[in-house]
């Protein structure tokens, strides 16, 4: 049940960051729609940037070994709207982060939801 | 085991999102049990400090509001997210051959002439270049404020923080204008609450929008502005382009704004240069790790 939970959470968090309007600058034909990784690991860099913020993590993903992900999110004016900052990581932050991975299999992704060190959870809808 | 679950969430999330739409179309009435939410009134929109995101939904009962004053655009206006206009103009006439000519060099991020992320040429998104107009107008079409004075109204855009006049002094557009990323523009009333804005002179080096429609230096832009009420006010823009497209046609048919408070600050939203050469970068980075 905590797993569907985590599952729906998930489904409903990429509907809103894979949105258009949040993606603004560019299109999903690249990225597996309906795979989800779950990734844990280390925050290397966070781009706070037009058109797109990164979020690069070194973590140990699906072929075993620990690869740095490049994980793409919308610009900072959507993304302040649902909760991150340009202060939200720094290098050598802990997260558990879930991503919609591209199709080729290289370490890159669009972020669904992202857990912080502290515990919280982004995207955080509106209220 | 684990992705079944997580199938199993996003069929669900997907249902979320589908069942109230189907609810509004066969079920009970808006506020009833078991149907879709009661229309947002103005009153109970939560406004952020910063920018808009409150505004999800467009009001559609706007209370309190009141007659629209006469031939009277100043304020702050918002089109909610239905100004970003991410995959281009709905429904653009036909190109021509030379409009087919440009349109293929144009390699956009999204929509018709979607490339992967590495490929995308879009000036505004990997050089930084100015949006232009009128793709202001059709892509990331944020907040607005509306500037009065004697001889022109000022529209500030939130998106780029970029201004242009226009003129309200009588005087013509320019029968053979200089390029401009945005143009020249002209304005008059046509009644109370109707502000016809014409505009040519743009530089064909702009997108029209974020699928890469081209324009030539033959185009030529009408915007109008119909105040509906005290809050509320709508833009109808219409595009006259020969060169490139086989027929005039509407790119935005009664976007509706709303007004929010001119105390809101809004937020920097901009492409600087220097930010779109490291996504660039970025992704020829991830472009050699697909290799």
């Amino acid at each position: 049940m905590r797993r569907m939970f985590f599952g729906l959470l998930a489904a409903s968090a990429v509907l809103v960051i894979a949105s258009t309007s949040l993606l603004a600058h560019h299109g999903s034909a690249s990225f597996d729609p309906a795979k989800r990784l779950m990734l844990e690991g280390t925050v290397t860099e966070w781009l706070w940037s037009n058109p797109h913020c990164f979020l690069k993590v070194d973590a140990k993903d699906d072929t075993g070994g620990v690869r740095n992900w490049n994980i793409e999110l919308g610009n900072p004016t959507d993304m302040t709207g649902v909760g991150f900052k340009r202060t939200t990581f720094k290098a050598g932050d802990k997260v558990a982060a879930t991503v919609v991975p591209v199709k080729s299999g290289a370490p890159v992704g669009r972020l669904v939801s992202v857990q912080l060190p502290d515990g919280t959870r982004l995207p955080q809808l509106p209220q | 085991m684990k992705i079944r679950y997580l199938l199993i969430g996003l069929v669900a999330g997907m249902a979320g999102l589908l069942v109230p739409a189907l609810v509004q179309t066969q079920g009970p009435p808006p506020g009833a049990r078991g149907g879709p939410p009661p229309p947002l009134r103005l009153a109970d929109v939560k406004w952020q400090p910063w920018n808009n995101t409150g505004l999800i939904r467009m009001p559609t009962d706007v209370t309190p509001d009141g007659p629209a004053p006469k031939r009277d655009l100043t304020g702050l206006w918002d089109p909610a997210r239905n100004g970003i206009g991410a995959r281009g103009a709905r429904n653009p006439a036909p190109l021509t051959a030379w409009g087919e000519a440009v349109g293929r060099t144009h390699k956009s991020g999204d929509g018709i002439r979607e490339v992967p992320a590495p490929e995308i040429n879009d000036p505004l998104s990997t050089l930084g270049d100015p949006s232009g107009y009128p793709r202001n107008l059709l892509f990331e079409l944020r907040s607005i404020h509306f500037l009065r004075t004697p001889s022109a109204y000022y529209v500030l855009h939130m998106w780029e923080r970029r201004w242009r006049a226009v003129w309200t002094d009588g005087r013509p557009l320019p029968a053979d204008p200089d390029p401009r990323w945005y143009g020249y523009s002209v304005g008059h009333w046509e009644d109370d609450d109707t502000f016809v804005v014409n505009s040519n002179g743009t530089d064909e080096r702009t997108w029209l929008d974020n699928a890469g429609n081209p324009h030539s230096d033959q185009l030529r832009v009408e915007e109008r502005w119909h105040r509906i009420s005290d809050k509320k006010l709508e833009l109808t823009v219409t595009l006259d382009d020969p060169k490139a497209y086989t027929r005039p046609w509407v790119a935005l048919d009664k976007l509706q704004f709303v007004r929010i408070p001119e105390s809101v600050d809004l937020i920097e939203m901009m492409n600087a240069a220097s930010e779109v050469q490291k996504v660039a970068e970025q992704y020829k980075a991830e472009a050699n790790q697909r290799k």
